[in-house]
């Protein structure tokens, strides 16, 4: 390992210009002769769009333009597409609506974009947008996901009962024999509670049009710029990828929620060629509540069939999963194929049956949000496991340990679709109970009694598929596009590495992680090589950022590139030295004969291939630059153990974390440091879901948590001092063995922590509590109230 | 947000009059509910006029048995006053309780009680510390000067210029916060001044702080956080929102006045 290299806890190298403020986020970007958006949306969650005067706004101070759906229609832009078919039961593909960027008949949501006004200053544009008038013929909402499916209001006239699809995985009948022969049968019914991502820096977009080129640029907050290309470009708006450069700068964070092809992207670039002139657009807070697409949000119902040990012989999930107004990118993708597949967990379940209906309600759309589908999965079934101990009175560390998958089980069959390729799930489970003082845990209790406070104890253990994905298996099961990545290595005369990669950085650390495997591999300084990312024109092609993809499926593809670059290296330096290449050893930046003193610094190497004087001209070219694609061959699982320790003040139902033990298998860890803050933001946005953060629309769809006042993210005060550690095994499906950080703490968490305060309230009788475990609801689940909420 | 004319005044009855002769004017204190206000274009004065540059208004007065604040003092150095915090410490703990380090470096007590937000901390403090609210045309008395969500009595016009709070015998204040906003869910003031126990109640009631009679009987008789928390309120008039049911609030105000008393002691 250099000082550099792949296990050395490098600081980021890019938090010097985020921290003081040199960071370059697209609202910092400002093109010449640059107007400003401002988009109209609807204050209705649905109704009718019978007239949109434009009349008076149009003639506004400032005003360059005032769009809206019907011209986007009379243009021939077509709808937002959906990445992700899924198919019914019946094997008919789902249902997939149209999605006007600008609503052209409907709105069917707050905040639904019904115009957009452009002018040269951002408050004309808001200014002009009030002169708007628009007659709303409202209509009735549609929320609650079971008011839906029974079809009296429609969303989208033609999708009937408001249903996307009814899929389901796995084998019936099968299952319904193990519940047959079952000997305790628990079930749960769960909330999954929507949630609102709330990255650092709101959306933003500035489009430009290049007249004399008929070329356009985007600059958006995306985490995949290539996807947007591809998706907008082909889809809606029909510009080759040639005349289309899209650029995510600087991001400042996404948690899934800038995946998508969001509305403003493509209305503002097909505005910008319509009035020539640069347009930016950055959302308010209030717009990233009402329109950047939601997650989680599932109802479901389960059943875990036992035999008379204990050993877990059957599950059966029925899940209604909201997919809200539209079917935003992967939003169909999400509680199905990132859901279901997991329900095996770390456990030797050997019969699962799921069924998912996603439904439409006129809410904003719902989509991948960290962890996405994985957990909703594991708070099912973890939920789920700790019910059967209490009812079966096995202890819940005894009942899980007799059910795990066991080392010398890999590579382990589930019987939901997924090869799981290595782990040792005991192993992080031990590891996880010692680091957590389990067994000193009554002692505590008792302590926290005598103060007047319940202290409890819940445990979760999780796996998760990341390095999403290989491209055969994701097409196969409905994914529109190849998950592949690429890289190229570009090695410059002087022996400097730039690296052109094609997942995209938004908090991650990816410019410190890869650059220590470029270091790491050709044994040079960190301070010698660049990772550049996110803009088309630069980077080759790429998928982009999400699932715990990028070192897991960009990492070898950079390793391939890597491996090019040495191989050709060698050549030339077999050439000058005068040996033959079977001959040339690297390691420490540097080729040698093997045998002799003869040497090559990888920078003189560098040098000869672009002052190719002394040089294998007749074999191989100039110039050392490679590039290569990656597609891996299967997932990564990361799994581990989540343990949470709470307090409970009876008087007033305030929780308190008191403890948090993660141990972690991510596979090969590249910078320590980076993986722990990983964890430690994962695990703070698992806490946000379990105690914090929950969105609410009342019953005619306004958002009643549509602001910090009312939603509740998690505070450093809320969460404690996490107790974080790695326990890897190696053996990942990739050249680097690596398996994905960047969700475990999200996925695994909200379970621990919900069935801590379940242990902590279990004296009292109580058995559920939903999601977010605020004080009001443990209170009133202390004090068995049957008060509902105003909101409810 | 929209247009409007900004003034800056050099002193109370020039803001008073540059408000007054506006169309429709507004005092600019501290600007921590105003501004939000108006980016959010909720609000449109003609005119705001900044106190900000009237030095008669800032400054923490020692009267023996009472302690004067004047209105455009930040909560950050009330929170800080050697004055406030060795006579009346349960105003200098609520003030650092106000808000994050950012309100507490802007907010003001002026700002705060005149805008009477019914889920801020000040008002509590001023209804059970039994202070008397300052104006450039008259003294009001606590009991007098709330007048219900976001009302007070105070007239077209009139400037609160400072509030004088009675050194109490013993007080202290405990507030339960909104999880999402860190305002007051339920917030306590309880206090014994001359021979008059006051209980008052911010965060919960439907018309803004309000003083708990039950709990003030009650203590009158037994101080003591048992009898406050053996006091059940009633839910009515109470607020009910997503964060909080009435019950859940009537509930939090026992527990929270048991709290204030035995932290006073």
């Amino acid at each position: 390992m250099t000082a550099t290299g792949i296990g050395a806890p490098v600081r980021r190298v890019e938090d010097r210009r985020f921290l003081t403020g040199n960071g370059n986020y697209t609202d910092d970007i400002n093109r010449p002769g640059q107007a400003h958006a401002w988009i109209l949306r609807s204050p209705h969650a649905h109704a009718k769009l019978a007239k949109v005067d434009t009349s008076k706004a149009r003639a506004a101070d400032g005003v360059l333009a005032v769009l809206t759906g019907a011209d986007m229609a009379a243009d021939g832009v077509g709808g937002l597409p959906c990445g992700w078919q899924i198919h019914n039961k019946d094997g008919s593909p789902m249902l997939e609506p149209g999605h006007p960027p600008l609503a052209v008949d409907k709105v069917r949501h707050v905040g639904d974009q019904v115009a957009i006004v452009i002018a040269e200053t951002r408050g004309q544009a808001r200014d002009a947008a009030e002169l708007i008038a628009v007659d709303y013929d409202v209509l009735p909402a549609v929320i609650d996901m079971d008011a839906a499916l029974a079809g009296g209001t429609l969303v989208h006239d033609d999708v009937p009962n408001n249903r996307c699809f009814d899929w389901e995985i796995g084998d019936k009948e099968a299952t319904d024999a193990a519940f047959a022969n079952a000997a305790t049968i628990v079930s749960i019914d769960l909330v999954n509670n929507r949630l609102i991502p709330n990255a650092m820096e709101p959306r933003a977009a500035i489009s430009d049009y290049d007249r004399t080129s008929g070329r356009h640029t985007l600059y958006t907050t995306s985490q995949n710029p290539h996807v947007i290309r591809l998706l907008m470009g082909a889809f809606v708006l029909q510009i080759p990828e040639h005349k289309l450069r899209v650029v995510a700068p600087d991001v400042g964070g996404g948690f899934g929620s800038k995946i998508f092809h969001y509305a403003e992207e493509a209305i503002l670039t097909w505005a910008a060629a319509k009035v020539n002139r640069p347009i930016k657009w950055t959302a308010e807070r209030s717009e990233s509540f009402m329109t950047d697409a939601h997650g989680r949000d599932h109802e479901s119902h389960a059943e875990l069939a036992l035999d008379a040990d204990g050993k877990f012989i059957g599950l059966r999930v029925a899940t209604k999963a909201n997919i809200g107004a539209y079917l935003s990118t992967f939003g169909s993708s999400v509680p199905t194929y990132l859901y279901a597949t997991l329900l095996a967990g770390v456990y030797q379940t050997p019969a699962i049956y799921a069924e998912v209906q996603t439904v439409f309600t006129n809410t904003v759309p719902v989509d991948a949000y960290r962890g996405a589908g994985r957990p909703e999965c594991t708070y099912l079934l973890e939920r789920l496991v700790a019910k059967a101990a209490r009812e079966t009175g096995i202890d819940p560390v005894e009942l899980r340990k007799r059910n795990m998958i066991q080392p010398d089980q890999f590579p382990y069959q589930t019987p939901v679709a997924l090869q799981y390729d290595c782990g040792d799930y005991p192993a992080s489970f031990d590891a996880a109970l010692e680091a957590a003082d389990y067994a000193g845990f009554e002692k505590r209790r008792a302590a926290a009694e005598k103060v007047g406070k319940l202290r409890g104890i819940g445990i979760s253990t999780y796996i998760e598929a990341c390095g999403i994905a290989p491209s055969a298996v994701a097409g196969a099961l409905g994914a529109r596009a190849g998950l592949y990545e690429s890289a190229q290595v570009r090695v410059h005369p002087t022996g400097s590495v730039t690296v052109y990669t094609g997942t995209h950085s938004h908090g991650q650390g990816h410019e410190t992680t890869f650059a220590q495997l470029v270091s790491d591999t050709f044994g040079i300084p960190i301070e010698n090589v660049e990772i550049s990312h996110g803009d088309t024109d630069q980077v080759q092609f790429g998928m982009g950022t999400y699932g715990s993809r990028s070192l897991a499926v960009g990492g070898p593809a950079i390793l391939k590139a890597c491996n090019k670059v040495i191989d050709k290296a060698k050549k030339i330096a077999a050439h000058i030295l005068e040996a033959d290449v079977s001959d040339i050893e690297f390691a420490d930046g540097k080729f040698t004969v093997a045998g002799t003193d003869k040497e090559m610094a990888f920078g003189e190497v560098s040098l000869a291939a672009y002052v190719p004087h002394n040089y294998p001209i007749e074999e191989i070219e100039p110039g050392l630059d490679e590039n290569a694609f990656y597609d891996p061959l299967n997932f990564s699982f990361p799994g581990g153990c989540h343990i949470c320790e709470v307090e409970v003040d009876p008087e007033t139902g305030d929780v308190e974390i008191v403890g948090m033990t993660a141990v972690d298998d991510v596979g090969r860890v590249i910078n320590p440091m980076i993986v722990e803050g990983q964890v430690h933001g994962g695990l703070t946005q698992g806490i946000g879901q379990a105690l914090l953060e929950g969105c609410v629309y009342d019953s005619d769809g306004q958002l009643l948590s549509g602001s910090y006042m009312d939603y509740t993210m998690p505070r450093a005060d809320d969460v404690p001092s996490y107790a974080a550690s790695t326990k890897s095994v190696m053996g990942a499906s990739n050249p680097l063995e690596v398996k994905g950080v960047g969700e475990v703490g999200a996925i695994g968490s909200p379970p621990a922590v919900i069935n801590a305060i379940l242990d902590a309230l279990a004296p009292l009788g109580v058995e559920d509590i939903s999601m977010p475990a605020t004080p009001q609801k443990v209170w009133q689940a202390i004090n068995g109230s049957t008060i509902r909420q105003a909101a409810e | 947000m929209y247009q409007f004319n900004y003034q800056k005044a050099g002193s109370a009855d020039a803001a008073a009059k540059a408000v007054t002769s506006s169309e429709d004017g507004r005092f600019l204190a501290g600007g921590m509910t105003l501004i939000p206000t108006l980016k959010q274009r909720l609000a449109q004065p003609s005119d705001l006029v900044d106190l900000a540059g009237i030095g008669d208004l800032v400054g923490i007065e020692d009267g023996g048995d009472s302690v004067t604040i004047k209105a455009m003092t930040r909560h950050v150095d009330v929170a800080n006053s050697p004055v406030v915090q060795s006579k009346i410490p349960a105003l200098a703990s609520l003030a650092s309780h106000i808000g994050d380090p950012q309100v507490r470096n802007r907010g003001t007590i002026g700002g705060s009680l005149a805008n009477n937000d019914p889920a801020a901390d000040y008002p509590a403090a001023v209804l059970g510390l039994n202070a008397t609210v300052i104006t450039n045309k008259r003294e009001i008395a606590a009991d007098d000067y709330f007048d219900g969500m976001f009302t007070t009595t105070l007239e077209e016009g009139e400037l609160i210029t400072a509030v004088r709070f009675p050194v109490p015998g013993k007080a202290a204040y405990t507030k339960f916060p909104n999880p999402a906003s860190r305002y007051a869910l339920v917030g306590v003031m309880v206090a014994q001044t001359g021979g008059e126990i006051r209980v008052a109640v911010t965060g919960a009631g439907q018309d803004g702080v309000f003083r708990a009679a039950e709990i003030e009987s009650a203590l009158s008789g037994n101080w003591s956080a048992d009898a406050a928390k053996g006091v059940k309120m009633s839910a009515d008039g109470l607020n009910a929102d997503i964060h909080a049911s009435a019950d859940y609030r009537a509930h939090l105000i026992s527990v929270m006045a048991s709290r204030a008393v035995a932290a006073a002691g």
